[in-house]
C-alpha cells in the first residue's frame, strides 16, 4: 500500500505526511487494529496553542465535506463521525466499534481514508472531507459502486460504505490490484455478513473498468 | 375446497427430476416450470436496494433523526449478582440537557409492600436498570456517570461448570420462563426441573423423543465412538446493534426498530402498553444485521418508549458496542458427550447424547436435532440441559443448538468412518438416505477433488495440509401467518406491501422477482414496501423461514390481482380472459396475435385507483409433516474444507471451502450465494476465532469490543465456492425456501475434520487456536 501510494503519486495531503498516515489515521491498511490506535494517539501531538485551545462550550466551525464548505455548531469533544452523523446528516458514514477497529466510519480527509470515529472535529481545519455521499459525481457511481451493485457485495449494508470507501481508494490508486491487493486494502473493514468473497470479486471487476 | 390437478416438477434436475400430479385450490397460480424456463426467477437478478447501500442513503434505525428527538442511554449494573438498595438520580436529574430518567421497577399491587424489594434482582453484569435522555448522547453518558447505585452484593457463578457443583452459587431459586429468544431447540423444557443451577433435560423435539433401546444398541456394536465435544459461546456482533427510535407524540406509536421482526415487536410493544396492535406501528427499512438475536423489542424498547412519553419528545437508544457484547445475546456453549455405535458394515446401532450448555440467565442452550433426524438410527436418546449462570441471555443464532450439535456428530462420524477404515464421504454415501445431499457429495467432491485427500497425519513438513467434510439438515419451516398485499395502480405501477423485513438477506428483492416473474414484468417496474406493519402481517426473519412463507402468497395475490386485470382486458376485447397472458410487459392473446395492449394501457381500464389483493400462505399442496407449519423434506447441506495447519506456530489456515446447498427452487443465485458466503464465514470464525471470555472473579466481559473478540477479516478469508442444487417437491405456488440457517450448521465441524486429516491428531473443542493444536501436538503443556 505504501508504495502504491508513491507510485501512483497521490496528491500530497495537506498536512498529512504518507507516513502519519500510514502510523496513524490511515486504517484500512494499517492492518494491527492496536497498532492503529496507538499509533494514532503517538501521532496526535501537535502542540496546543493559546489559539486553538477551545471549549468546552460549542462553537461554530467551517469545514469543507463532499466540495461544499459546511458551517456547523460542536463542542471540542465531538468527532468527525458524530459532526457528519449527527450535526451534518451524512449518516452513510457508520459508527460500529467507536475506537478505530472497524472502519466503517471510513472517510477521506485531503483524499486519504481515516477513521472518522477517530479523529476530532477540530483536528480537520481547512482539510477537505470526503464522505461515502461524495463518491459518486453528479449522479454518476463510482465503478466501485457499479461493481458492488452487479456482484452482490453489500448484504446487510451496514459495512458497505466503509467498503466502498477502501476500495475506491484503492482502484483510484493503483491500475493493477490483484487479490492480495484487494485485501490488504480492505483488512481493517470488519463486515459480519459476510460480503468478503464478494466484495473482492466487484473491486477486481472495477479496477478493470476504471479509465 | 375447489381444487384442481396439475402437474408439477418434482426431484433434482440432472439427476432424477421427474412430475407430480398434485390436487391444489383452485384459486392458485398454475404451476411453474423449473428455473430453466423463467425469465426472472432463479437468475443473477441484482439487489433492489443495492444502489441505496453502495451510496450510503440506505437508512438504517441507528441514522433516524426527528425533529426535537433526544439521544438516551441504558444504565445497566455493573456487578454480576446483587439486591438493589437504592439508586440515586438527583444529580443526573439536574443536569442541564438531561430530559427524562425511567427506572425499572418490580410491579407493585396498590397498598402492598413489594416482597422482591422496589428493584429487580440483578442476574448479570449488563442487566438493564434504567434509562436516560438527553439532548445528546454526550450528555446522556456525562449523566449516566452521575446515577448512584448501591448494591447488596450476592455469591454469583460465571462458569458453566462451577455452576453445575453442588453447592455452587444458585442463579434463580425458583423455576424460571424465561425463554430464549427466537430459540429453537425442539421442544424446550420449562426450567421447573433439575437441581440447582442444572434444568432440564429436554429429551424430545418435534420430531419425537428417545427411539429403540440404546443398550440392545450398542451391544449389537462391533465399533463404538464415546466422546466429549465442547463449543464456546459466541457474541453475534452485528454492525449495527440492537434499538429504536420512538415517536409516541400522536396516538400511535410510531416505533422504528432495528429488528427481524416487525410484527413481534409491535405486539410486544402492544402487550407492554396495553395498546391495541393498530395504534403501535413498528418500521424497519434497512437493518444492519442481527443473525438471530434481534426478534424482540428486548428492555430498550419499553424503555425509549417511557422516555419518549415522559420527555414528550421522539427518543433514539441504541446500544453501544459493549452492551451489545454482554446483554443482546449469545450463542450458549456447549459440553457434549456423545456415544455412537455402528456395525462392522457402517450401519449405526445406537446413538446417545448428553448436552450442558449455558444461555446464561436465560433458558435454550440445547445442541438441536441434527444428531436425532441427520442419519437413520434406530436406538436413539438425548438429554440436553440447561445450565444457568450469572451472564448475559443467550439468544438465537443461525440454526439454534444445531450448530453446537453438528460440530459433535460430525466429527463422531468421522471418527466412527476412521474406525470402520471407510472413507469418510463414502461412509456418508453409505448411511444418509437423503438424495440432495447424495447429489451435494457427489456434485462437491467433483468440485473440491476429494480424492486428493491424503490418509490423515500422512503429511510431511511443518505445514500439514488436511481435507474435511460435514453435513448438516434444517427442517423447512414455514409460518402460516404470513400476508401481502399486492396492488396494481391505475398508472401501471405495481406494488407489495407486507410487514415483513429485509434484514440483508434479499428478502426485497425476491419479492420483486416473484412479482415480476408473475406479472411478466421487469424487477424494476415493482415498488418494494416492506418492514411496515400498518401492512398485512409477515414472517419473522429467522429459522430461515421468510422465503418459504412469503413468496408463494406473493405470487398468489399477483395472480388474483392479475386475473382481475385481464377480466377487464378480456371485456374490452370481448374475449375469454383465461385466453390471456402478459409477456414482456405487453398483454396479449394466446391465438389471436394481433390483439396486443401494453400492460400500463391495461391498467387504465380500472374503473378503482388500483387493484388490491391480499394472499395469506396457505397449506402445502399435500400438506404438512406437522400441521403448524413443518414441511416435508428438509434443506440439506454438505461443505468441504481445506486447510493448512502450521505445526511449528500452531496456526490454521482455512483454504477452501466447497459449500454445496439446496434450498428447493433457488429464486437468486447472486443473493444465495451471499448467504452461503456469510454462513461458511460465520463458520470459520466459530472453528478458529471468536470466544466470549468472560472474568470469572467479576462477571464482566473482557473482550467486549471489537479488536479483542476476533472474527475474520479480509485477510483470513479463503477461498469460498458455492455450489446450489436445485430440488422440485411440488409444495407451493413458488416451492422456494430460505438458506440462512443450513450456510452455517457444518462449516465448524468439516474445519475440524479438515485439521484432524493434516495433524492426525483430533481436536474436540472449538475455537481451535495455536495454544489447543501445539497442545494436541504434545509441543506445549
Amino acid at each position: 500500500m505504501e508504495e502504491k501510494n508513491q507510485k501512483s503519486g497521490a496528491k500530497p495531503g495537506n498536512g498529512i505526511s504518507r507516513r502519519s498516515f500510514i502510523r496513524g489515521a490511515g486504517l484500512s491498511t494499517a492492518g494491527s487494529v492496536l497498532l492503529t490506535t496507538n499509533a494514532f494517539a503517538l501521532n496526535n501531538k501537535e502542540p496546543l496553542t493559546a489559539e486553538n485551545e477551545f471549549g468546552p462550550d460549542a462553537m461554530t466551525i467551517k469545514m469543507k465535506v463532499n466540495g461544499i464548505t459546511k458551517s456547523l455548531s460542536v463542542e471540542p469533544r465531538t468527532t468527525l463521525a458524530s459532526a457528519l452523523r449527527d450535526h451534518l446528516e451524512l449518516t452513510g458514514t457508520k459508527v460500529v466499534c467507536d475506537r478505530g477497529s472497524c472502519s466503517a466510519c471510513t472517510v477521506y480527509l485531503d483524499g486519504k481514508p481515516v477513521n472518522a470515529c477517530m479523529l476530532s472535529v477540530f483536528d480537520v481545519s481547512d482539510k477537505e472531507v470526503t464522505t461515502i455521499e461524495g463518491i459518486a459525481k453528479n449522479g454518476e457511481l463510482h465503478p466501485v459502486q457499479q461493481a458492488f451493485i452487479e456482484h452482490d457485495a453489500s448484504q446487510c449494508g451496514y459495512c458497505t460504505p466503509g467498503m466502498v470507501m477502501s476500495c475506491v481508494h484503492l482502484v483510484d490508486n493503483n491500475s493493477d490490484p490483484n487479490l492480495e491487493d484487494v485485501k490488504n486494502a480492505t483488512r481493517g473493514n470488519l463486515c459480519r455478513c459476510g460480503t468478503h468473497p464478494h466484495v473482492f470479486k466487484a473491486t477486481l471487476d472495477a479496477s478493470k473498468k476504471m479509465i | 375446497m375447489d381444487t384442481r390437478k396439475e402437474k408439477f416438477p418434482y426431484g433434482i434436475p440432472g439427476h432424477n427430476l421427474s412430475e407430480i400430479e398434485r390436487e391444489i385450490p383452485i384459486e392458485e397460480p398454475p404451476v411453474w416450470p423449473v428455473n430453466d424456463k423463467l425469465k426472472i426467477i432463479g437468475k443473477r437478478v441484482t439487489r433492489i436496494d443495492a444502489l441505496d447501500k453502495v451510496t450510503g442513503k440506505a437508512k438504517f434505525t441507528s441514522d433516524m433523526k426527528l425533529p426535537g428527538m433526544l439521544y438516551a442511554k441504558m444504565l445497566r449494573s455493573n456487578v454480576p449478582h446483587a439486591t438493589i438498595t437504592s439508586i440515586d438520580i438527583s444529580k443526573a436529574k439536574s443536569l442541564a440537557g438531561v430530559h427524562a430518567i425511567h427506572l425499572i421497577e418490580n410491579a407493585q399491587k396498590e397498598g402492598k409492600e413489594n416482597k422482591n424489594g422496589k428493584y429487580p434482582m440483578v442476574k448479570y453484569v449488563g442487566q438493564p436498570l434504567g434509562g436516560i435522555a438527553a439532548e445528546s448522547l454526550e450528555i446522556a453518558k456525562d449523566a449516566l456517570k452521575l446515577i448512584k447505585v448501591n448494591y447488596e452484593q450476592k455469591p454469583f457463578v460465571i462458569d458453566i461448570e462451577t455452576a453445575m457443583e453442588i453447592g455452587a452459587p444458585i442463579v434463580f431459586d425458583a423455576p424460571i420462563t424465561q425463554q430464549q429468544d427466537g430459540g429453537d431447540v425442539g421442544e424446550t423444557h420449562d426450567g421447573s426441573k433439575g437441581i440447582g443451577n442444572v434444568r432440564g433435560p429436554s429429551t424430545s423435539s418435534f420430531f419425537g423423543g428417545p427411539r429403540g433401546d440404546l443398550a440392545k444398541g450398542f451391544e449389537e456394536a462391533d465399533v463404538v465412538v464415546e466422546k466429549t465435544y465442547r463449543t464456546q459461546v459466541q457474541t453475534h456482533m452485528p454492525l449495527e446493534t440492537h434499538g429504536v427510535v420512538v415517536d409516541w407524540n400522536s396516538d400511535v406509536m410510531m416505533v422504528y426498530a432495528s429488528t427481524q421482526n416487525t410484527a413481534g415487536v409491535r405486539n410486544e410493544m402492544a402487550s407492554v402498553f396495553n395498546l391495541p396492535k393498530s395504534k403501535v406501528r413498528v418500521f424497519c427499512d434497512f437493518m444492519g444485521g442481527g443473525f438471530g438475536a434481534k426478534h424482540s423489542a428486548g428492555s430498550f424498547g419499553p424503555m425509549a418508549a417511557n422516555l419518549a412519553k415522559k420527555s414528550g419528545r421522539p427518543v433514539w437508544l441504541m446500544m453501544d458496542r459493549k452492551e451489545e457484547h454482554h446483554s443482546e445475546g449469545n450463542r450458549p456453549n456447549s459440553i457434549q458427550y456423545l456415544k455412537i455405535g455402528a456395525k462392522k458394515d457402517g450401519t449405526l446401532t445406537g446413538i446417545q447424547q448428553r448436552s450442558h450448555g449455558t444461555a446464561g440467565v436465560a433458558l435454550g442452550a440445547g445442541v438441536g436435532r441434527i444428531a436425532q433426524v441427520l442419519y437413520p438410527c434406530p436406538n436413539f436418546a438425548t438429554e440436553q440441559y440447561d445450565v444457568l449462570t450469572n451472564a448475559g441471555p443467550g439468544a438465537a443464532w443461525r440454526a439454534p443448538g444445531n450448530v453446537q450439535g453438528a460440530f459433535g456428530l460430525e466429527q463422531a462420524i468421522d471418527e466412527l468412518a476412521e474406525k470402520l477404515q471407510m472413507d469418510p464421504l463414502t461412509y456418508r454415501d453409505h448411511i444418509d438416505k437423503s438424495e440432495v445431499r447424495k447429489v451435494e457429495r457427489q456434485r462437491g467432491a467433483k468440485l473440491f477433488d476429494w480424492s486428493r485427500r491424503q490418509p490423515s497425519g500422512s503429511g510431511k513438513g511443518t505445514v500439514k495440509k488436511g481435507l474435511g467434510v460435514g453435513q448438516s439438515t434444517w427442517p423447512r419451516f414455514v409460518t402460516l401467518d404470513s400476508s401481502v398485499e399486492v396492488k396494481i395502480h391505475n398508472d401501471g405501477g405495481v406494488e407489495i406491501r407486507s410487514s415483513v423485513q429485509d434484514i440483508g438477506t434479499g428478502t426485497k428483492t425476491i419479492l420483486a422477482q416473484v412479482v415480476a416473474e408473475e406479472l411478466g414484468l421487469q424487477v424494476n417496474d415493482i415498488t418494494v414496501n416492506i418492514g411496515d406493519t400498518f401492512f398485512p402481517v409477515g414472517p419473522g426473519s429467522g429459522g430461515s423461514v421468510v422465503t418459504g412463507s412469503i413468496s408463494p402468497p406473493a405470487r398468489n395475490a399477483t395472480f388474483e390481482a392479475k386475473t382481475a386485470l385481464l377480466k377487464l382486458v378480456a371485456k374490452k376485447w370481448e374475449t375469454d380472459s383465461s385466453a390471456l397472458f402478459i409477456e414482456d410487459g405487453m398483454v396479449g392473446h394466446k391465438k389471436d396475435t394481433s390483439l396486443k395492449m401494453a400492460f400500463k394501457e391495461a391498467t387504465k381500464l380500472m374503473r378503482t385507483s388500483q387493484i388490491s389483493k391480499t394472499a395469506s400462505r396457505s397449506d402445502d399442496y399435500g400438506g404438512f409433516q406437522q400441521p403448524w407449519g413443518l414441511a416435508f423434506g428438509d434443506l440439506g447441506s454438505v461443505q468441504f474444507a481445506e486447510v493448512s495447519v502450521n505445526t511449528d506456530t500452531g496456526f490454521v489456515k482455512v483454504d477452501k471451502i466447497v459449500a454445496a446447498h439446496s434450498c428447493g427452487r433457488p429464486l437468486n443465485l447472486g443473493q444465495l450465494e451471499s448467504q452461503i458466503n456469510g454462513g461458511v464465514i460465520q463458520g470459520i470464525s466459530y472453528a478458529l476465532y471468536e470466544n466470549r471470555v468472560m472474568d470469572k472473579g467479576t462477571g464482566h466481559m473482557m473482550n467486549a469490543n471489537v479488536d479483542q473478540y476476533k472474527v475474520p477479516f479480509s485477510m483470513e478469508i479463503p477461498e469460498i465456492e458455492t455450489l446450489i442444487v436445485e430440488e422440485y417437491s411440488a409444495l407451493s405456488s413458488t416451492d422456494a425456501y430460505g438458506i440462512g440457517e443450513p450456510a452455517n450448521i457444518a462449516t465448524a465441524a468439516a474445519i475440524a475434520n479438515a485439521v484432524y486429516n493434516a495433524i492426525g491428531v483430533r481436536i474436540y473443542e472449538i475455537p481451535i487456536t495455536p495454544s489447543s493444536i501445539l497442545k494436541a501436538l504434545n509441543k506445549v503443556s
